[in-house]
């Protein structure tokens, strides 16, 4: 199941430096699969980025990192539609040390802990349950961080560390169930067969709680837009948690534990936590903010088929189109404007492919003056919470969901 | 002739449209065994490039350090010490001057 040398459970610091100079010797040249160049519009820079289409299962796709893989979505691609193809999916991935062969015979879901019946399944038994299907946004907590100011590091995300798809699974509660969850029980947590290279790095577990890991909706999916999961996004079975941020959609996943406690793993007690603020928004330096794990998403929209700096023809009615989530619910309205936000109209919202999906939005505008134009579009969902005006900022660069602003010219 | 085989050509084409548009998802699932590339970014020439080599990039590829944003020094520390104390890199703590000062040199205000 596992692949060869780089499937050790542990690399020593000889292997990594093995690693290091082979790779230093390979980079001297650049493939060809990564020698076209993207600016993404990131304050301060560096916005160059290869265009690769050197990782198996993906199309063409920005690069952000080779090991462990980071690939963001080229944005034209969220025009061409709301469900995002599984080769143009976003990826990223937390530690290097993944499977490159998985056996679908020989896998097996473990789940254990606080259950009656502990549960060894095959991918075979696993797809004999009922099966569920819907369209869920998948977002990296991250996405847009490249755009926090001040600057924070991290993984440096344009807009592209998200997409949408038709998940097709499990779920999650049948498989509890079966195993039978003990009274007690108190959140339930999730194992890929990713590892750290390093010993004693700690492995990205997530967890959720008992109840929710039983609400019916949160599953174990097989495929992604009817067809199996690129490996790079998960292959053969990943977590899909509707409405809540990526890190939480575990990929590989083969390991379920019902905890009795709490859990206090790094990547759920140190790691992705949020200021426990409105829109996880804090002042740079501010002490005494008290933070919790990150959880549902928030709502946004952004314009598809205009890019920023386009020219539009004065007098000349114009097309704006794009999509819009709502977050953990539904798009109530969208609205749009011409004039930077000083007047605004409601867009036309396309097929409601429900709840947790990105929506198709749309309207015309005829600009009268020539000069320059800043179009913005902002989402409200069917709670009614609204993008904010003004950008969100934390130390992490999580939840970015300002209300997007592309600045045009008439002419 | 031709004209009937393109005519029937284009209504398979469009057959096989519809059914992707409309695509079940899998019974079953079918072993999969690919090759993830190496980086095509190399770590730019620098002060001490080689300790950075040897220490950074086993766990990531220089593309985790060159798309960051201009930090300072001191900002350059916290992270190296990050990557130690969080993520268990097996640093020498003698090397790290040397890595603080590369990506100061490379990746600092200039």
């Amino acid at each position: 199941m596992r692949s060869t040398s780089a499937m050790a459970d542990a690399l020593s610091r000889r292997n990594l430096l093995r690693q290091a100079g082979v790779a230093g010797l390979a980079t001297l040249a650049v493939p060809a699969w990564a020698q076209q160049m993207v600016t993404l519009p990131l304050p301060g820079g560096p916005g160059g980025r290869p265009i690769t289409t050197g990782f198996p299962q993906k199309g063409a796709m920005i690069l952000q990192r080779t090991r462990p893989p980071m690939l963001e979505t080229p944005f034209e691609v969220f025009d061409q539609g709301v469900f995002t193809p599984n080769d143009r999916f976003f990826v990223r991935w937390h530690w290097s040390v993944i499977p490159t062969q998985i056996n679908a015979d020989s896998f097996r879901l473990a789940v254990r802990g606080q259950v009656n019946k502990p549960l060894s399944l095959s991918l075979k038994e696993l797809m004999a349950l009922p099966h569920i299907e819907y369209a869920a946004v998948d977002q990296c907590s991250g996405n847009s961080r490249g755009f926090f100011q001040p600057r924070v590091a991290g993984g440096e995300w344009g807009n592209g560390g998200m997409g949408n798809a038709r998940w097709t699974g499990v779920r999650l509660k049948d498989v509890l169930d079966r195993a039978g969850v003990k009274p007690g029980a108190v959140q339930v947590r999730f194992t890929g067969l990713d590892k750290p290279p390093v010993a004693d790095g700690p492995q990205f577990i997530k967890s959720l709680a008992v109840d929710h890991a039983r609400d019916g909706e949160v599953m174990i999916a097989f495929a992604m837009n009817g067809q199996p999961l690129p490996l790079l996004n998960g292959f053969p079975l990943r977590l899909v948690v509707p409405g809540w941020y990526a890190t939480y959609w575990v990929k590989m996943l083969s390991d379920i534990e019902v905890l009795d406690s709490p859990d206090t793993n790094f990547w759920m007690k140190t790691a992705y936590l949020i200021p426990d603020t409105p829109h996880a928004d804090m002042q740079p330096g501010q002490a005494g903010v008290k933070l919790v794990p990150i959880n549902r998403l928030n709502p946004r929209s952004f314009v598809t088929n205009l890019k920023a700096g386009a020219t539009l023809p004065a007098g000349k009615p114009a097309s704006v189109r794009g999509i819009a989530f709502g977050g953990d619910t539904g798009v109530k309205r969208v609205d749009f404007s011409a004039d930077g936000g000083q007047t605004w109209h409601a867009a036309r919202l396309g097929k409601d492919e429900g709840k947790y999906s990105f929506r198709r939005w749309e309207t015309r505008f005829t600009p009268k003056a020539k000069g320059a134009l800043v179009l913005m579009v902002r989402c409200t969902n069917s709670k009614g919470e609204v993008q904010p005006a003004a950008a969100n900022w934390n130390p992490s660069g999580f939840m970015r969901n300002i209300i997007e602003s592309t600045p045009v010219t008439v002419a | 002739m031709a004209r009937k085989s393109l005519a029937l050509a284009l209504i398979s084409t469009a057959a096989l449209g519809t059914l992707a548009a409309q695509a079940k998802a899998p019974t079953t699932l079918k072993s999969v065994d690919v090759t993830l590339p190496r980086s095509p970014v190399a770590l730019p020439d620098g002060p001490n490039v080689a300790v950075v080599r040897d220490n950074c990039t086993g766990c990531h590829s220089p593309e985790m350090i060159l798309y960051q944003p201009t930090m300072p020094k001191p900002a350059w520390e916290a992270e190296v010490n990050k990557m130690r104390a969080v993520y268990k890199a097996p640093i020498d703590p003698k090397d790290m001057p040397a890595i603080v000062d590369y990506l100061t040199a490379v990746k600092g205000p200039k």
